[in-house]
């Protein structure tokens, strides 16, 4: 696939704090990628380096083997959308979508046309005259996002363009978002701290912890093989078993008094010395089942019931599990106080 | 509950007296020029007095020019210290209360020194230098209402955010200031211009000292002259300048709305 995006060895500092600490990455053409990571760690200075809203302390940024660390945003032909709309309150819907035709001095037919085909794909036909303050957030949103890519940018960048919404409006608009991203191919990069919406709608995600990279890869690479103890901690929901060494010849640990023997322990593991064993809530499963290598006892402390699933936390002796099992119509979910077994896979255990 | 409305209604009454009784009484003697019964012949004898519309018309013309340098050279302003230099703030607030501490007679003769025929920038050499001195000098004046008019424009916008968006959609920094954020604050740019408008009217001090046809100086020639003129001419500026401040208001309501939903 064609590189399209590159960036190198991206540095920004503010004063005496640096806040991107020489990013690295490239992005191919018509990809949507996501830059995850918790409030504060550098997403949005790094979207606004690439938009030329800042200037990176060191660095390059490579767009379409064009090299524009140093171009004016106006000269960069990106679109954008803001988590505040940022629609100009003084133009119509119409006049807000064709404002960056207008600039590069599209004829005004051609523009009346390109604006009439943006509502028909933002699902807004007919709202040309409306202006943004008699519109919904979402619809806002949504115009917002038709201005950005009217004039056929070259990549569009969208920072947290979701937080201002309420939940529902929410999800119906990131789904939005993706399809018609899928629809013009146009290569997106997508800014949000909410692990569900950049795993759910992006092809690959980038995971930043304090200015770093820690992972970046395909969804279900990021879940399932998260790089680092922050980004399993980070995206989705993780569990910590605090636990010792048993046996280490024999791989052997002790969780609260039950032996369980693990494929294998990292090396240099002593007897009796502390271990972090960590397992998503998915893995592990109610009774005995097949393919399950290790059965843990305890007593279930909570019971959370969320439509399909069901989460169950359970109390081995000091270390508690969450579980998630499916809402089975048939048979009861377990009720607090009941003593449990449960069972998981030795290799679905992650020591990090 | 009724005792606290009387004491209201008192204050109100005494404060409307205050203002209202000598405008009163300004008018009425503005319609007694003819002996016996009220006439209009004052304000007939102001309109049709040649001089009243060459010094009217002049400083009318003073006046929208001071506008729009005032707008030229204070929006941007304005803009840039939001923008990219907010620790300039306190200091610019502070520059543009100046025109209220120094009095205008220290202006007009730091400006007659400065500018005077023998200088090297002879702004009072000729009229026409004269009258653009006159304009920067009201720019001055009306700098404190301007600048805190605008200011307040600016407030009520996303200056960075709105300038951003235009940004990337392609747009120059004139681009940005005229298409967006000059409409954005035009009724407060607007109402800036009417309040230097009513002070450029009736503005006497500088335009004397520079000799000027303004109305300033008229206005005190006619007072010092006549009878029953000066207080048709008084009304007639209290309309002028009620006008323009009710003008404020009535543009208000056009002002361009936000709105921050979330649904
Ligand atoms: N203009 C600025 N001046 C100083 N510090 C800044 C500036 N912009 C961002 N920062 C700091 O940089 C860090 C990263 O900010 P940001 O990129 O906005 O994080 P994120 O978008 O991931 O929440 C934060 O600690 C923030 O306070
Ligand atoms: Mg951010």
């Amino acid at each position: 696939m064609a590189e399209f995006l590159r960036v190198d060895n991206l540095v920004k500092s503010f004063g005496t704090t640096t806040v991107v600490k020489g990013v690295n990455f490239t992005f191919n053409k018509g990809e949507f990628v996501s830059l995850l990571g918790p409030s504060g760690c550098g997403k949005t200075t790094i979207l606004r380096m690439i938009a030329g809203f800042e200037n990176p302390t060191s660095g390059s940024i490579t767009v379409d083997g064009q090299d524009i660390t140093h171009l004016k945003p106006n000269q960069r032909q990106l679109g954008m959308v803001f988590q505040a709309y940022a629609l100009f309150p003084n133009l119509n819907v119409g006049d807000n979508i064709a404002f960056g035709l207008k600039i590069a001095g599209m004829p005004a037919e051609q523009r009346r046309a390109r604006v009439e085909e943006m509502l028909k794909l933002i699902g807004l036909p007919g709202f040309e005259k409306r202006y943004p303050y008699e519109m919904s957030g979402g619809q806002q949103q949504r115009v917002a996002l038709a201005r950005a890519i009217a004039p056929r940018p070259r990549m569009l960048l969208l920072d947290e363009p979701l937080s201002a919404l309420d939940a529902k409006i929410r999800v119906s608009l990131r789904e939005e978002i993706r399809a018609i991203q899928l629809d013009l191919g146009i290569t997106t990069i997508f800014v949000t701290h909410d692990q569900e919406e950049a795993l759910s709608i992006s092809d690959r995600v980038v995971v930043m912890n304090a200015g770093n990279i820690d992972q970046l890869g395909a969804p279900h690479e990021i879940y399932n093989k998260p790089a680092t103890r922050f980004v399993a901690t980070f995206v989705g929901h993780l569990n910590t078993i605090e636990a010792t060494v048993a046996s280490a010849a024999n791989h052997q640990v002790n969780i609260d008094g039950q032996t369980v023997t693990l494929p294998s322990l990292p090396s240099g593991a002593k007897d009796n010395a502390p271990i972090s064993l960590t397992l998503r809530p998915e893995v592990l499963s109610v009774g005995e089942r097949a393919g399950s290598d290790i059965a843990l006892t305890g007593t279930v402390s909570d019971v959370t019931f969320l439509g399909s699933v069901i989460r169950v936390r359970v109390a081995l002796g000091k270390n508690i599990i969450s579980l998630d099992t499916f809402n089975d119509q048939r048979t009861a979910p377990p009720a607090r106080g009941d003593a449990i077994t449960v069972s998981l896979a030795s290799k679905d255990l992650l020591i990090l | 509950m009724k005792q606290s409305r009387f004491w209201a209604w008192l204050v109100f009454g005494i404060g409307a007296a205050y203002f209202l009784i000598p405008l009163i009484a300004t008018f009425e003697f503005s319609l007694r020029m003819r002996r016996g019964y009220y006439s209009f012949d004052s304000y007939a004898s102001v309109f049709s007095d040649p001089k009243f519309q060459q010094t009217f018309t002049y400083s009318a013309v003073i006046g929208l020019l001071s506008i729009i340098v005032g707008i030229l050279v204070v929006v941007p302003a304005v803009y840039f210290v939001r923008l990219r230099m907010a620790w300039l703030r306190p200091y610019v607030e502070f520059l543009t209360l100046l025109p209220l501490i120094i009095p205008a007679i220290i202006l007009v003769y730091g400006y007659i020194r400065l500018y005077n025929s023998s200088s090297i920038i002879p702004f009072t050499g000729s009229a026409v230098g004269t009258d653009i001195l006159l304009t920067f000098a009201y720019v001055t004046l009306a700098l404190p209402y301007m600048y805190r008019a605008v200011d307040t424009g600016m407030r009520t916008i996303d200056v960075q955010t709105l300038t951003e968006a235009a940004q990337i959609a392609g747009a120059s920094t004139p681009q940005i200031i005229g298409r967006i954020i000059l409409p954005n604050i035009l009724v407060a740019v607007l109402s800036g211009a009417f309040l230097t408008f009513a002070i450029v009217i009736g503005e006497f001090t500088i335009a004397s000292l520079l000799n000027r046809p303004a109305f300033g100086p008229y206005l005190q020639n006619i007072g010092a002259n006549r009878a029953y003129e000066p207080a048709a001419l008084a009304i007639i500026s209290f309309i002028i300048t009620w006008g323009a401040m009710s003008m404020i208001n009535l543009l208000s309501r056009f002002a361009p709305r936000t709105s921050a939903r979330t649904d």
